[in-house]
């Protein structure tokens, strides 16, 4: 299929000449691209399963959306994402409101509302039960940020409407369901009582006439010791909290608006009790406690006597309570028990009442139990039956019931933190392309489908079986390498510390693996991931070794805490090995060194200023210490506005004895001021991008050779001012200065200020270029900047001569300690959209031209060549410069609705795009995450080194069996017309 | 001479100085305030070609201002260096004028430097450094008001990249106000990689300073409708294609063609030797035919 590259070159040259946009046809949808929706780690679960219609949950999970799942099957209904900055406090379902519609009392009880209460409690907004909707939007008053509770009471009924209770920033708010409203009007009087915590040391009740919103009575008590953590309320007049050592456990009783403490020190319950943690579920009368890791009930007594009912080992996550049948109340508890999980439910009052026990066999990727949420129905033989809905410990959404999972979700890809890609295996035995195209007759009987296909003659079945055979028969869901390498692994890295392999083929989890620690000690419990790495990438010499990634996790979330190394292998998912570094992970850096297995030579440097080498080999330190000159690296100080540079200096045997950690000295410092200049985003070039040529061709036959360095670092800085959000200040207050500056020396090689703009600054660097996104404040609009670095010191190289006789420095290694001569060319455009990310494509060799993967706030991505962000647009570019591609210049960039790459698709809360090069030069990976995954390939300029996919093989065939044919028989009638005039 | 010598740069203009406060002896005039016109006097010690890079911009308001004397502040501030990992020590003085604009802005001109000459022990310590292919290192304050500001300015290079006939340095000063965000320290040429150990010929220092400020970006234009429409008339009337030669035009089919026919003549030459005996007309023909491809 894939022609040679070089022949192609010429296709290239002219395919380029025309503008290039990429776009797909409706039936291309789907052949080579996916989309996956998900809704991140669920916080609060919510069910709906009266009446008749369609059983649900409504959730709000951590990535701010809130979405309708179906109970059956677990597909989303509908779903909302909410901003960034709109966390959820609080979902609840409101039902029983009648709307007076018109003609009729229209009751929407069947449909209800949900309720969500976001922003710390300041936004609070209906969604329409059965489409997602929203109905109304309230935003709440609030002074300070405190936590935010919102709570649904059934029991206060005011005028045919439940209002709804919602506290935030220190106002608690009465609203109506119906339209949003505040509630002025309720009939009958009555108290609520709000207990409030002042300097977490002051107990203070409030009872508040529900009809005016009046305080009637307050009363407050000072608790000397100070009050910690959550707090749990048993009942309705009664709350435990613990106080500020952790150690003793505090009834708070507030009946009647008079306060009183009781003391009970945990250790009267439990023995060798240490640091006591309150778990949240609301119990009656009881609270559960969580000590040395043991989960303990309490029940609450009349005189606020506490006794312990019941203990629980190991990890416990518990539901809240739940009215079952005859005013009981109902829980449920889920632990681990080796490869099981077993679910109880059992009566608050009575502990020894199990309703449900149940053990179900569960992933060990999956990790602990996290949360459960419990609803109960009515089987068929009308007793009480209880399904759960449990969020594991890699973020995974399940349901439980009848001792078996009904369905599952892999939430844990909503939050995807670092992505790499990893070839499949090698093909072994080798499977023909027979054996994918089963027999000849299927074969033939395919490609006349497509033959009719293409002659526009197909039925509509047709058409849906050509689509199905093509979805097929590529073959693209293989889990083995393919000769285009169009077939892949992305290996993502979650929130969760949960390593996902997804197949470009069709995005399945080919395997899933979730971080463990090595010790399992007290001290890392859980290991968050913070990035990944190619650790080992065979290709020459060590091709049976399968390839494995480096997983750099962290224990804790404190920065100084120590490391986790995790290696990985790809094809397996196997963890090989996994080992607690014992320093802390400030950085990784990959060293472009590998050893004799194709391992990558790692330098991790820790927060003492010491670097570590990994593998920690005698051949990785020989290695690294033939390098060891050479070797430098910087640090970023973000909050101080201060780049450093740093060299090696010697091995820190003096103070360890660790061969393979070294001590490093200070080199250069860029130390912006303060006053003027905030860091808000550096960028390099991706380490392994490879750049296929030197020099650039002007259309006056002359060369501009790129400058094109490893070490250069892009440094964009605002004034502090305008540091915050767009429109906060004004153009003169804010200024923009963007930095090139070589990593090595130190040295500012491009230094540019924006006078009137302002951040976010979302930059890309490939090449010798960097485009940057920014907003324009005298303007209004965003502005999208170019520049590009040209190398000065090889311009004498034009002459032909000189570079036949060897007369040039092309090959003399470049030092960063030489003076560069370099010059930049840049070009502004507007811009009409905000933009979330940008990225470039990458393609095998670099030929290819390249196109910015711009990653809009519609959460869609757009493809735009790079030559429309090329500095030498002019407004009227002349002949020569028109056949070159220069494109005549515009004050703004255009966006072309087909140039979509995600078509109708969104990648809801877009984050971050990864490329990766095919073996195929003209095609490139995208994968781009969110709350959403996305995969599609990508051709920028076509795809001019093969054929299509639908390329009519049998067309050609038929062509040429009957070319043969027609020259056979000339070639007998030519003969016999021969012998004929011979014999004449 | 083995004085030092300096060369500072100032805008366009720039002012050859040698401060006589220090451990050398200068003959020259101090210089006033007014002596723009030594640009193009001719210094004797003037060591290396004139390097002027500075945005332009600043030269006439520096020119237009530079009499007011109540806006302008005398400053000095000291480069230190270091051996290797050695502690910094002094190394020289920059001394410069402080203009303060009406605006608020402050802006660095006039800079001249003058540096110390290397001590036995400073020549020693150099020594080992090339040995050593280690690192000299400077610093400068970050702030020239108040110095040494928020935190040292360091640079550093390898210091067998310093070496010439003396000791070459070139150091450019990346300047926001009274501000230095950066320095950048290094040999004014070349520093090729297998760094050769050489020492210097002469212990002096050539310096060339540079001051740097930020460059503006230039506006985004915005084009009307007209600018547009004009454009498009000026593609109108360039429209007339440059005539090219016939070469030019059809060089893509002429040398396929001029290929296949050279094949062609040396297959009928081959032809020819191999079948003396001449045979049916189409046969050269038709062989030609089947040979043609398998020569490919």
């Amino acid at each position: 299929m894939a022609m040679a590259i070089k022949a192609s070159l010429l296709l290239l040259v002219f395919l380029s000449s025309a503008i290039v946009s990429f776009s797909l046809y409706e039936d291309q949808v789907g052949l080579m691209d996916w989309h996956q929706r998900y809704i991140g780690k669920v916080k609060h679960a919510v069910f709906h399963t009266q009446k008749a219609g369609r059983k649900r949950v409504i959730v709000s999970t951590e990535e701010n959306v809130v979405a309708s799942l179906d109970l059956r099957h677990g597909e989303i209904f509908w779903r909302h994402v909410l901003g960034t900055n709109d966390a959820i406090d609080g979902v609840e379902i409101a039902l029983g409101k009648c709307r007076n519609h018109l003609h009729y009392m229209w009751c929407s009880a069947i449909s209800g509302y949900v309720i969500t209460l976001s922003s710390q409690g300041s936004t609070l907004r209906a969604w329409n039960l059965p489409d997602g909707q929203m109905v109304w939007e309230t935003s709440l008053h609030s002074a300070q940020i405190s936590k935010s509770l919102l709570s649904v009471p059934i029991n206060l009924k005011v005028d045919k409407d439940y209002p709804i209770l919602a506290f935030g920033g220190g106002y608690l708010h009465a609203v109506s369901a119906i339209d949003g409203e505040r509630v002025l009007q309720p009939p009958e009087s009555s108290i609520i009582y709000v207990l409030g915590f002042l300097h977490s040391s002051e107990a203070v009740v409030y009872q508040i006439d529900s009809k005016t919103g009046e305080v009637v009575a307050e009363k407050s008590m000072v608790f000397p010791d100070g009050f910690s953590g959550a707090v749990s309320s048993v009942s309705s007049d009664k709350i435990v909290v613990l106080d500020s050592t952790r150690s003793i456990l505090v009834t708070i009783g507030f009946l009647d608006g008079d306060i009183s403490f009781q003391k009970t020190p945990v250790s009267d319950l439990v023995e060798d009790s240490g640091n006591a943690e309150i778990l949240s579920p609301l119990l009656s009368n009881m609270v559960a406690v969580k000590v040395n890791r043991r989960t303990i009930f309490v029940r609450v007594g009349g005189e606020g006597k506490l006794e312990v009912v019941d203990s629980l080992s190991d990890e416990t996550a518990m539901s809240v309570s739940l009215p079952v049948a005859d005013d009981q109340v109902a829980f449920a508890s889920a632990h681990h028990e080796g490869s099981k999980i077993q679910l109880m439910v059992k009566l608050v009052d009575d502990l020894e009442t199990v309703l449900l026990r149940e053990s179900i066999e569960m992933d060990q990727h999956r990790g602990r139990v996290d949360k459960v949420f419990i609803n109960n129905y009515i089987k068929t033989d009308m007793s009480n039956g209880f399904r759960a809905l449990i969020v594991m410990e890699d973020h995974s959404l399940l349901l439980l019931q009848q001792g078996a999972i009904v369905w599952s979700r892999e939430e844990g890809l909503a939050s995807v933190t670092d992505v790499t890609t990893a070839e499949l295996p090698v093909e072994k035995d080798g499977v023909s392309v027979a054996k994918v195209e089963h027999t000849l007759v299927d074969w033939l009987k395919g490609h006349m489908l497509k033959l009719k296909g293409s002659l526009l003659l197909a039925s509509p079945e047709d058409v849906a079986a050509i689509q199905e055979m093509r979805m097929k028969s590529s073959g693209r869901s293989k889990l083995t390498r393919d000769h285009n390498g169009f077939r892949k692994l992305f290996i993502a890295l979650t929130r969760a510390g949960k390593l996902f392999a997804l197949h470009t083929g069709d995005g399945r989890i080919v395997w899933s693996m979730l971080l463990n620690s090595p010790s399992k000690s007290e001290a890392c419990e859980r290991p968050s991931g913070i990035s990944l790495y190619q650790w080992q990438v065979p290709h020459h010499h060590a091709m049976d070794e399968n390839p494995s990634v480096l997983v750099v996790g962290r224990c804790g979330s404190d920065s100084s805490a120590p490391g986790v190394l995790s290696f990985v292998d790809v094809y397996t998912g196997k963890e090989i090995s996994s080992s607690d570094i014992g320093h802390s992970v400030v950085r990784v850096m990959p060293l472009p060194f590998t050893d004799s297995t194709e391992q990558r030579l790692h330098l991790i440097a820790d927060t003492e200023g010491h670097v570590h080498l990994y593998p920690k080999t005698s051949e990785a330190l020989s290695i690294f210490q033939r390098e060891f000159q050479n070797v430098y690296w910087y640090t970023v100080e973000g909050d101080d506005g201060i780049i450093r540079g740093h060299g090696m200096k010697s091995s820190c045997a003096g103070e360890t004895a660790d061969e393979y950690c070294f001590t490093t000295k200070e080199l250069w410092t860029v130390v912006f001021p303060s006053e003027s200049e905030k860091i808000i985003s550096t960028l390099t070039r991706k380490p392994n991008e490879v750049v296929h040529t030197q020099a650039k061709v002007n259309t006056d036959q002359d060369l501009l050779y790129k400058y094109v360095s490893r070490n250069l670092l892009f440094v964009a800085t605002v004034s502090p001012k305008g540091a915050g959000e767009i429109g906060s200040v004004t153009p003169e207050e804010s200024a923009l200065v963007v930095y090139l500056i070589d990593t090595i020396t130190g040295r500012i090689l491009h230094r540019l200020s924006h006078q009137g703009c302002q951040g976010p600054v979302h930059a890309v660097f490939s090449e010798n270029w960097v485009v940057y996104h920014y907003f324009n404040l005298r303007a209004h609009k965003y502005e999208v900047t170019v520049v590009e670095i040209y190398d000065q010191s090889r311009a004498e190289n034009k002459n032909v001569w000189k570079l036949v006789l060897g007369k040039h420095n092309l090959t003399a290694p470049i030092s960063s300690y030489s003076r560069p001569e370099m010059f930049t060319k840049s070009q502004s455009y507007f811009f009409a959209q905000s933009v979330k990310t940008i990225a470039v494509t990458s393609t095998a060799k670099g030929i290819t031209s390249k196109q910015l993967l711009i990653g809009t706030i519609g959460d869609q991505i757009l493809a735009l060549d790079k030559r429309f962000v090329d500095p030498r647009r002019t407004l009227n570019p002349s002949q020569a410069e028109k056949e070159e591609g220069i494109i005549p210049l515009t004050d703004s960039l255009p966006i072309i609705p087909q140039s979509y790459i995600t078509h109708s698709l969104k990648v809801e809360g877009l984050r971050g795009i990864v490329t990766a090069p095919a073996k195929l030069e003209s095609t490139t990976h995208v994968f781009a995450y969110g709350v959403d995954l996305f995969y599609t390939r990508l051709a920028p300029s076509k795809t001019y080194d093969s054929l299509a996919d639908d390329f009519s093989y049998a067309l050609l065939l038929i062509t040429i069996v009957a070319l043969v044919a027609a020259i056979y028989i000339t070639w007998v009638i030519s003969e016999k017309k021969e012998l004929s005039e011979k014999w004449r | 001479m083995p004085n030092l010598t300096l060369v500072l740069f100032l805008s366009t203009l720039l002012i050859f100085s040698s401060s006589s406060s220090f451990a050398f002896q200068s003959d020259e005039l101090l210089l006033d305030d007014e002596e723009f016109g030594l640009e193009g006097g001719s210094h004797p010690r003037s060591p290396e070609p004139v390097i002027t890079d500075s945005p332009p911009k600043q030269t006439p308001s520096i020119r237009r201002r530079y009499s007011d004397p109540d806006l302008d502040s005398k400053i000095q501030f000291t480069l230190e260096h270091a051996f290797g990992d050695s502690d910094f020590s002094s190394a020289g003085t920059f001394s410069a004028r402080l203009k303060t604009w009406s605006h608020g802005g402050q802006t660095l001109t006039k800079l001249r430097f003058a540096r110390n000459e290397f001590s036995d022990e400073e020549k020693d310590a150099f020594k080992n450094l090339l040995k050593g292919d280690d690192f000299y290192r400077i610093r400068l304050p970050s702030n020239v008001v108040t110095p040494p500001g928020r935190e040292y300015v360091i640079a550093s290079v390898r210091a067998r990249c310093l070496p010439r006939d003396g000791l070459d340095e070139h150091i450019a000063i990346h300047m926001d106000g009274a501000n230095i965000l950066a320095v950048s320290y290094g040999s004014p040429g070349a520093c090729p990689y297998p760094r050769q150990l050489k020492l210097p010929g002469k212990w002096t220092f050539n310096s060339h300073t540079i001051l740097k400020s930020s460059e503006q970006a230039p506006r985004t234009p915005i084009f009307t409708e007209e600018i547009l429409g004009s454009s498009e008339n000026m593609e109108g009337e360039a429209e007339a294609p440059v005539e090219r030669s016939f070469w030019a035009k059809y060089w893509m089919y002429l040398i396929p063609l001029g290929l296949i026919v050279m094949n062609a003549v040396t297959q009928a030459s081959n032809m020819a030797e191999e079948q003396p005996a001449g045979s049916q007309g189409q046969a050269p023909a038709a062989i030609q035919r089947g040979s043609a491809p398998r020569r490919r």
